[in-house]
């Protein structure tokens, strides 16, 4: 059975730019055509989408009207890896040989300031100050610091490790390295999580050229095989952010039943993973997505991060390109850019920051109202 | 109303959250019987079975805290009610407050002190004024307090 494989990567560079968002996501989709070597009308599917930065089949008239059915994707922090999972099965289907996904995003400065009645929650939730993501993190984080040993040390060396990285990736936004002093000296902004270990909203596109592996091996000498590409939204019982009562009923996180899956259908176990890239809008978030992917036990990330396992050149490197730490969130294009650095690493071209002997690797983004998609990718 | 027009006048964030005004306020929400689930506030369908014959229920007022944080700095309003500056907000406490077997609640707590706030504490619902509104309005919300030691329900 043919496999999808990806001939063709390009990014813009995230951060703060003049360039509107859906620019940015025109850029991206000219650098995967010129890294894949083809046309935009070689392409004969897309979907494409933003949170805040417009429809993305817009696009077609900067990139040519070539009458392709482009597809808009609006799934929150998942908006990428759905836009990924569209691609990769209507390449499985049949439909389509060489297909784009694309990602693409600009927010205002600060916080996210979310409607409750998007979530559907009454006005009184926002207005009784209960409306903001960061609480989630910090309330979900502090059980599970209570609950596993983890310190706040490890909180701080996870951004330190992504902000490490972030300065060895020349398509980040943030890339001075911090030490764990400043990190946790920062204000703080939500106990036990302090400024410097969140990410912020911010801009950035990517764009991915998908193929059919039977015609892939014509556009590329090293295409990479996406194995697997899996979403899932919240079981009863997981704890999610926004959210005005919880079951005593505890159950597991979307992550969890989103990891297995993406393993299961990669036929690959977590043991068997050269790096990872996994939602780190906290330092928080990164240690219990650790866990809930599968890549370790609850309470083994205090040993892994302070022992520097995670870090490049350590056993299992997460967060190779600065994750959202050091890249900020633009939320239509984060989860594709985790997809692009995987695919750098596989293929050897991450410079500075490249893992030796890469051969697979796996991605997991995670956001509201309780959605994450996952991904293994293997040479 | 209020006459005195040294104290502004008080409302309560939303009708319906909690029994008001009361001496020992109870929050509102529904029980699905098939299920056993109970959410906070009311809600037509059970998030597990989606069945839709929930019954009004009153919450235990006391309660042990779950997990807690401290909101350090000012929300953006909107979502949130408050109109007070950032050098005149007050960091308050939120957590989730599991009350007996039935539900855990996310609520404003009284206590802002990390060093006061240990998760299994007991904790006690009761009103709080929390924020002025556009309209100068003071609003009213549930919150949990901590248990005096030694009091009796």
């Amino acid at each position: 059975m043919s496999e999808v494989a990806i001939i063709g990567i390009g990014i813009h560079p995230f951060g703060r730019h003049d360039l509107t968002g859906m620019e940015q996501g025109a850029v991206a989709a000219r650098a995967a055509l010129a890294d894949a070597g083809i046309e935009w009308s070689d392409v004969q599917y897309a979907f494409g989408g933003s949170s805040a930065a417009g429809n993305a089949d817009t696009m077609v008239g900067t990139l040519g009207l070539t009458g392709l059915p482009f597809i808009n994707v609006a799934n929150g922090c998942a908006t990428g890896g759905s836009a990924l999972i569209s691609a990769y099965n209507s390449i499985k289907a049949g439909v389509a040989d060489v297909v784009m996904a694309i990602g693409f995003d600009k927010h205002p400065r600060g916080a996210f300031d979310p409607d409750p009645a998007d979530f559907g929650l009454g006005k009184w939730y926002g207005d009784s100050g209960l409306m903001l993501t960061t609480q989630f993190f910090a309330l979900k984080i502090q059980r599970y610091m209570a609950q596993f040993g983890i310190t706040e040390s490890t909180l701080a060396k996870v951004a330190v490790k992504n902000m490490a990285n972030g300065s060895l990736n020349e398509n980040a936004w943030r890339r001075k390295p911090l030490s764990e002093a400043e990190v946790l000296g920062s204000p703080m902004l939500s106990n036990p999580l302090t400024q410097y270990m969140f990410c912020s909203p911010g801009e950035g596109g990517v764009a991915l050229v998908l193929a059919n592996s039977d015609v892939a091996r014509k556009y590329t000498t090293k295409p990479i095989y996406l194995k697997s590409a899996a979403l899932r939204s919240r079981p009863f019982g997981s704890f999610e952010v926004f959210n005005s009562w919880l079951s005593p009923d505890r159950g597991n996180s979307p992550s969890v039943a989103a990891a297995a899956a993406a393993f299961e259908q990669a036929g690959v176990g977590p043991d068997e993973i050269s790096l990872a890239q996994v939602q780190d809008t906290e330092s928080g978030a990164e240690v219990m997505h650790m866990s809930e992917c599968g890549l370790c036990t609850d309470g083994e990330q205090e040993r892994i991060i302070q022992t520097g396992e995670s870090n490049i050149g350590g056993r299992l490197p997460i967060n190779t390109d600065g994750g959202c730490m050091a890249n900020g969130e633009p939320i239509g294009a984060s989860g594709l850019r985790q997809v692009y650095e995987s695919v750098l690493q596989l293929q050897g071209r991450a410079g500075a920051r490249q893992v030796e002997n890469a051969q697979t690797a796996f991605t997991h983004v995670y956001g509201a109202p309780g959605i994450s998609a996952c991904t293994v990718l293997s040479v | 109303m209020c006459d005195d027009a040294s104290m502004a006048e008080q409302v309560v964030v939303a009708e319906g959250l909690f029994t008001w005004p009361s001496d020992a306020p109870q929050l509102i929400g529904t029980h699905f019987p098939d299920s056993g689930v109970t959410v906070f506030p009311e809600a037509k369908s059970c998030p597990k079975t989606s069945a839709t014959n929930g019954e009004r229920v009153l919450l235990p007022r006391r309660g042990t805290l779950w997990s807690w944080t401290v909101q350090a700095f000012l929300p953006k309003n909107p979502p949130y009610a408050g109109t007070e500056s950032a050098k005149d907000f007050v960091p308050y406490g939120v957590g989730y407050v599991q009350l007996d077997n039935e539900v855990l609640v996310e609520a404003r707590l009284t206590v802002n002190d990390p060093a006061q706030l240990k998760i299994g504490m007991e904790l006690e619902m009761v009103v709080i004024p929390f924020a002025t509104d556009t309209e100068g309005r003071e609003l009213l919300t549930y919150a949990f307090a901590p248990v005096a030691q030694g009091t009796q329900e």
